[in-house]
């Protein structure tokens, strides 16, 4: 065998003829080539070896090695490659290439000694090809051999052993592949060497340097350098390692060890038998597999076993181990306080309402007769008389010892407000509606005071100078007079409250209208005149109120009450409600106390010596509040809300200027129906009683004593 | 304005902490071995206060160790260890991939080994310490106690996990501190009081484990790793605590006459002994046998491989409370005398029926051992007999504080362990059921009273006018000064600040919500038992 550029092999064979093989003269040399060869080899290969005459040439010591791995190799793989002997020796050298590249030239290569190997004549067409395949009796075994392009009839041995490799069996016919295997090495002792070479001189001749090595050993065995190999302990040796306990060898750090909480212990719906309540039901049991798997109070489903010998394995059990491996190292792990409150604690501590007392705690009477919503009522400053205006356009005068309507006027629109004038020597009731305040005098109580009203209305001279007013003054005359009124204030706008200054001969009146200069009015009866206190008026204007002694003015906008002297004619506060929108405002009678109620279901008390923010803010009501109020005698205020209660509060102030006022919430008064998403409109107290009045959305007004 | 710009994240929290990763790149290891470093040595991670600080104004999630854990790990001769066998393992392979066989076997006799003696010393300085934090060993050692030869985890680590939770299971026999049992459908739980410590602990039942592929063996063996030679030197100390000899011998040793000629196979013979927990402990100094009125003998007779655990556990039982037990001669070594015995007062099976019975002795459920062993009495036989539904088996781990719901099968236990006798259930029930008749009839008599006067009313009749003696309605002083309270209460609350209002609706959210579950358990007992009833009284009718 030659190792170059191609491979030459030439070998004698003891039972064939002697061949040539040349293979790929070019860089095509193929693996599958030596392998097809050797394959041949292998079929022969016991022949082979004892074979002297084969000849073996090989260039490079690592080409015997490959081969002879391949030689084993391909004794499986019996890959085939038709290496025909032919008995005419035309060899085609143009190695393994596409024969297309000689598809247009006569030849179709050069044989070994350079000559064109020329293409046999035959323009075959399909219909040869047919003909010749039902007449050839030979066709089947016929073989194109590409590389000289003849046709090639394959002997009766040759197709025998292409059947042959097909079936997957050896090659050669007379291959034994079930030869009996002689065993030369087996555990037989035979009497007779395998060969029969004499033993070499060295096999009997002790080696010197071994025996020095030996030596050397024993030396270093007898001085104790050496020493033999201890056994190894397979299992762990455990003694007593806490024998000495010594607690200063306690470090820092163990000292600020958190130890992993222990497992939680299991309750009655992990026993394998637990009571019937623990089971889940069928809809619980669906939830529960619906649920995500973290989401899970249990981690399981209880189930029940009739008997201890039908438990089956936990399925979970090894995660559940795992998982608490992977709690005990990768959980961060602190250590929180856990403050154990007692809820009753967090209670504050207030004085018993029954200390309190007296306070309204019943509702004692009803006042029906409207028919609508009652926006506003009023005590007369006597405590005798309750005037209340409602939706219906009606004003309605009640006896409120008895709850007897004693007189009702009607107005041309809806009652927005009405007020009673506080001076008790004046009976005079302001009653708004739409753009109209109209100043009553419902002739009720006293004769005297009655005409003495009517006598000071009458007397009223008109000035010489005719002021220029926003408003208009008129004399009531007629059918209107008999009912009452007295005088009437048409005013440009929408008149919603209004208000009696404490002596009685100042009134106010509301005019909401964003960002108008003309929202608060201040007329003064007695000379029939009319005030615009305000140049500009910032935000919605949504009530007023006059300081009960000194000359202060509340304005209540949306979210802010602005406090005005009106003598200096300056802002002297500005109050923050803290609250999104107040509807309600009331001032203590003492004068340095405000409440206000807002649509945010707040209530802000606000001690103007302390701080312009609320020194309380409650929020006892579920729903907005409408109104409120403060009782002019007694510490306790008042107020209403759209869930259809009042909650009365005692509100006690001090004297002191140190002590803060006391604020404790003593009753609520249920009673008013909710309509229409409205409870309670208005609240205020009887002037000299403990007992508070409220109107409802259901046109009653109520008296809670 | 002069000095130096001063740096953000250089001083303040972020000193004190280190991310996982760079705490790694600090000890120079893997992952892996960080990982078991930090489970052998007891190291978590730490949430710090300000995590963004910290993390340097990220906010990506980032485990943080405290630095002060890590240096504390630097100086730590196990992670030696870690690097020489991270060395051992590369040579290894050099020396496979190179055929050199004689080197494997060298390097493989030479294998870097370390223990935790050390560790387990640091952790728990004091041996109350080490008692205390058990829970988790005993749990894993008996886990892995249950595991075959599969390839999860090394034999050794199986065998070993088998001694140590065998020990432990005598030590607890021996010292009679088992206190709770209880039969869950996760596995048996065990409670025992160790030197003043409650200890827990879990044992599955005995089946083939279905090894599920998401979770980490790697970690596990870790940690068994640990817990083994927790586990080992907590129960040297113990064992010398009672006086006997460790590692544990059987005291009357029969095994004398088995002459055993190899050593392994006594080995092996003398620890199926001892694993069957049936017979006493050596003791180092010979006791007097102090007399113990026995209370019971138990055989237990079982068929497969698995009962022969159940006879396991039972038995642990048993002896924990001074009882006697054996079980049929040929399941398994270690029957301390035979069925036929005639001093035996109780027969433990779990099967429906039995086909030879003596006189002498109750046949019953194993269950009944337990709820003995909760109930701290002997409980009546009746309801535990063979093929008699049982009684619920009750949590003993449940301590019902007041507003909690009480199964009726606790209360009645409780009546038991006052010394109360137990009354009939079904007369009793029948009572009832008398009794809630007549209220039934006298309201129907009113009801029809009224209906009548109604009709007499609507038909426009002139009622027959009769005045008749007003009841005088007591005014209930004790409810009207409920309500009294109630209201002050009501109008406390709403002068609360906002901040204690949300905490004191918070408490009172969970406080009803666990009333709502209790009274949700009571109602379902109800229809349960009522719908049980209603069964009864069918079948009664029928019959």
């Amino acid at each position: 065998i030659g190792y170059g550029r191609g491979v030459f092999i030439e070998i004698t064979h003891r039972c064939r003829t002697r061949f040539k093989v040349a293979l790929a003269t070019s860089e095509n040399f193929q693996l599958s080539a030596v392998t097809s060869v050797c394959a041949r080899l292998s079929q022969t290969k016991k022949s082979l070896f004892s074979d002297q005459s084969s000849a073996w040439f090989i260039s490079s010591p690592s080409c015997v090695m490959f081969l002879w791995r391949t030689v084993k190799w391909a004794v499986s793989l019996l890959v085939f490659i038709t290496f025909s002997v032919r008995s005419q020796d035309i060899r085609n050298t143009v190695g393994n290439i596409p024969m297309e590249w000689y598809k247009d030239y006569p030849h179709i290569g050069y044989d070994l000694d350079g000559k064109k190997i020329f293409k046999p004549i035959r323009n075959k067409d399909e219909l040869d090809e047919f003909l010749d395949k039902m007449e050839n009796p030979d066709y089947w075994r016929t073989v194109q051999d590409k590389m000289t392009g003849a046709d090639i009839r394959l002997s009766d041995e040759q197709v025998d052993l292409v059947h042959r490799l097909q079936q997957g069996k050896f090659g050669d016919v007379n291959f034994n592949e079930y030869e009996p295997a002689i065993d030369f090495f087996s555990n037989e002792v035979m009497i007779h060497p395998v060969t029969n070479r004499p033993q070499d001189k060295r096999s009997f001749i002790p080696s010197l340097i071994e025996k020095e090595k030996v030596g050397k050993l024993v030396h270093a065995i007898k001085m104790g350098w050496i020493k033999p190999r201890r056994p190894k302990e397979t299992t762990p040796q455990y003694y007593d390692l806490w024998a000495k306990e010594d607690p200063n060898s306690i470090l820092g750090r163990h000292k600020m060890h958190v130890p992993a909480p222990k497992m939680k212990l299991p309750g009655h719906q992990e026993s394998y038998n637990p009571p019937p309540e623990y089971l889940l039901s069928e809809e619980e049991r669906l939830a529960w597999e619906q649920q995500d798997p973290e989401d899970r109070k249990l981690s399981f489903l209880p189930q029940k076993f009739a008997c201890l010998r039908a438990v089956p394995a936990y399925s979970r059990f090894i995660h559940e181990r795992f998982e608490r491996c992977l709690d005990l190292y990768l959980c961060p792990r602190q250590r929180k306080m856990r403050v154990n409150v007692n809820p009753e604690d967090l209670i504050p501590k207030l004085p018993k309402p029954k200390d309190l007392q007296p306070f309204p705690t019943t509702q004692s009477l009803v006042y029906r007769g409207h028919s609508s919503l009652v926006r506003s009522i009023s005590v007369s400053p006597s405590g005798q008389w309750l005037v209340s205006g409602s939706d219906d356009c009606t004003v309605r005068f009640w006896e409120v010892s008895t709850a007897r309507c004693l007189k009702t006027v009607e107005v041309g629109g809806a009652v927005k407000g009405v007020a009673w004038n506080p001076n008790p020597s004046i009976c005079l009731v302001a009653v708004s509606y739409d753009d109209t305040v109209v100043l009553l005098n419902p002739g009720l109580g006293d004769r005297l005071v009655c005409t003495a009203t009517d006598q000071l209305i009458s007397s009223y001279e008109e000035p010489e100078e005719v002021m220029d007013q926003s408003v208009q003054w008129a004399v009531a005359e007629g059918e209107g007079h008999e009912q009452g009124h007295r005088l009437i204030l048409k005013h440009p706008k929408a008149v919603r409250q209004v208000t009696w200054h404490g002596k009685g001969d100042y009134l106010a009146c509301v005019m909401p209208d964003n960002g108008s200069s003309l929202q608060v009015v201040i007329h003064q009866v007695s000379k029939r005149r009319t005030q615009n206190p305000f140049r500009k008026n910032k935000g919605l204007v949504q009530c007023v109120s006059f300081h009960p002694i000194r000359p202060y003015f509340f304005v209540a906008t949306q979210r802010y009450v602005r406090v005005y002297n009106l003598i200096k004619q300056e802002l002297t506060k500005k109050l923050m409600a803290n609250c999104k929108w107040i509807s309600s405002m009331a001032i203590h009678p003492g004068g340095d106390n405000v409440i206000c109620g807002s649509y945010d279901c707040r209530l802000a008390w606000f001690d103007l010596d302390l701080s312009t923010k609320p020194y309380k803010v409650l929020r006892h009501h579920k729903k907005a509040l409408r109104s409120v109020a403060y009782h002019r005698h007694y510490p306790l205020f008042a107020s209403g809300s759209d869930d259809g209660s009042v909650i009365v509060c005692h509100g006690m102030v001090y004297n002191d200027l140190l002590q803060n006022p006391l604020i404790v919430p003593v009753k609520v008064l249920k009673g008013h129906t909710i309509t229409h998403d409205l409870g309670v409109l208005d609240v205020t107290f009887h002037p000299t009683q403990p007992w508070v009045f409220s109107s409802g959305a259901d046109g009653t007004v109520r008296l809670f004593t | 304005m002069g000095g130096l710009q001063k740096k953000k994240y250089e001083s303040g929290s972020v000193t004190n902490y280190v991310s996982r990763n760079k705490a790694r790149k600090k000890l120079s290891l893997s992952l892996a071995d960080f990982r078991r470093l930090c489970i052998l040595k007891g190291i978590y991670p730490h949430e710090p206060k300000h995590k963004k600080k910290v993390n340097k104004g990220s906010t990506a999630p980032r485990t943080f160790y405290l630095l002060k854990d890590i240096r504390f790990l630097l100086h730590e001769p196990i992670v030696g260890k870690f690097r020489e066998y991270k060395i051992f393992v590369r040579k290894l392979r050099k020396a496979y991939g190179k055929a050199e066989w004689s080197g494997v076997q060298r390097m493989k006799e030479n294998k870097p080994a370390y223990k935790l003696d050390h560790i387990i010393k640091e952790r728990y300085p004091t041996f109350i310490d080490a008692v205390r934090d058990v829970d988790d060993a005993l749990s894993m050692s008996f886990l892995f106690s249950t595991f075959a030869r599969t390839g999860k985890c090394h034999v050794q680590t199986i065998q070993l996990c088998r001694r140590l939770s065998v020990e432990w299971m005598n030590y607890i026999i021996a010292s009679r501190s088992l206190r709770k049992v209880f039969l869950s459908i996760k596995g048996i739980y065990y409670q025992a009081e160790v030197l003043g410590q409650t200890i827990t602990w879990i044992i599955p039942y005995q089946f083939a484990h279905d090894h599920p592929t998401d979770v980490d063996y790697r970690v596990m063996a870790t940690f068994t790793e640990l817990y083994t030679t927790l586990l080992g030197f907590v129960n040297f100390r113990l064992y010398q605590t009672l006086n006997l000899v460790y590692p544990p011998k059987v005291k009357h040793t029969k095994c004398a006459s088995i002459k055993c000629v190899f050593k392994d196979m006594h080995l092996h013979i003398s620890y199926q002994k001892l694993s069957a927990l049936s017979a006493s402990l050596a003791r180092t100094v010979p006791l007097v046998e102090d007399e113990e009125a026995e209370l019971d003998l138990f055989p237990a007779e079982g068929v497969s491989d698995r009962q022969l655990s159940y006879i396991r556990m039972c038995c642990t039982l048993c002896r924990c409370f001074g009882g006697q037990v054996s079980w049929d001669k040929s399941l398994c070594i270690g029957s301390t005398y035979d069925e036929t015995d005639e001093t035996i007062t109780h027969h433990i099976v779990d099967r429906p029926t039995i086909d030879k019975q003596y006189i002498n002795r109750y046949y019953i459920q194993p269950q009944w051992v337990y709820d003995c062993v909760n109930g701290k009495i002997l409980l009546p036989v009746e309801e535990y007999f063979l093929g008699v539904t049982l009684p619920p088996h009750l949590s003993p781990f449940v301590e019902e504080s007041e507003g909690d719901y009480v199964p009726p099968e606790k209360l009645k236990l409780q009546a038991l362990q006052r010394g109360e006798k137990p009354q009939d259930d079904d007369e009793e029930e029948e009572e009832d059921d008398d009794d809630d008749d007549e209220d039934d009839q006298s309201e129907d008599e009113d009801e029809a009273n009224l209906a009548e006067m109604e009709e007499k009313r609507a038909q426009g009749k002139s009622l027959s006018v009769k005045v008749t003696p007003g009841k005088v309605k007591p005014e209930n002083r004790m409810r009207a000064e409920q309500e009294e309270k109630a209201e002050e209460k009501r109008l406390a609350i709403m002068m609360m600040k906002k901040k204690e209002k949300y905490l004191y609706d918070k408490i009172m959210f969970g406080k009803k919500r666990h009333v709502r579950e209790a009274n949700k358990l009571a109602a379902k007992r109800k229809a349960h038992d009522d719908s049980n009833k209603a069964d009864k009284k069918k079948k009664k009718k029928k019959c």
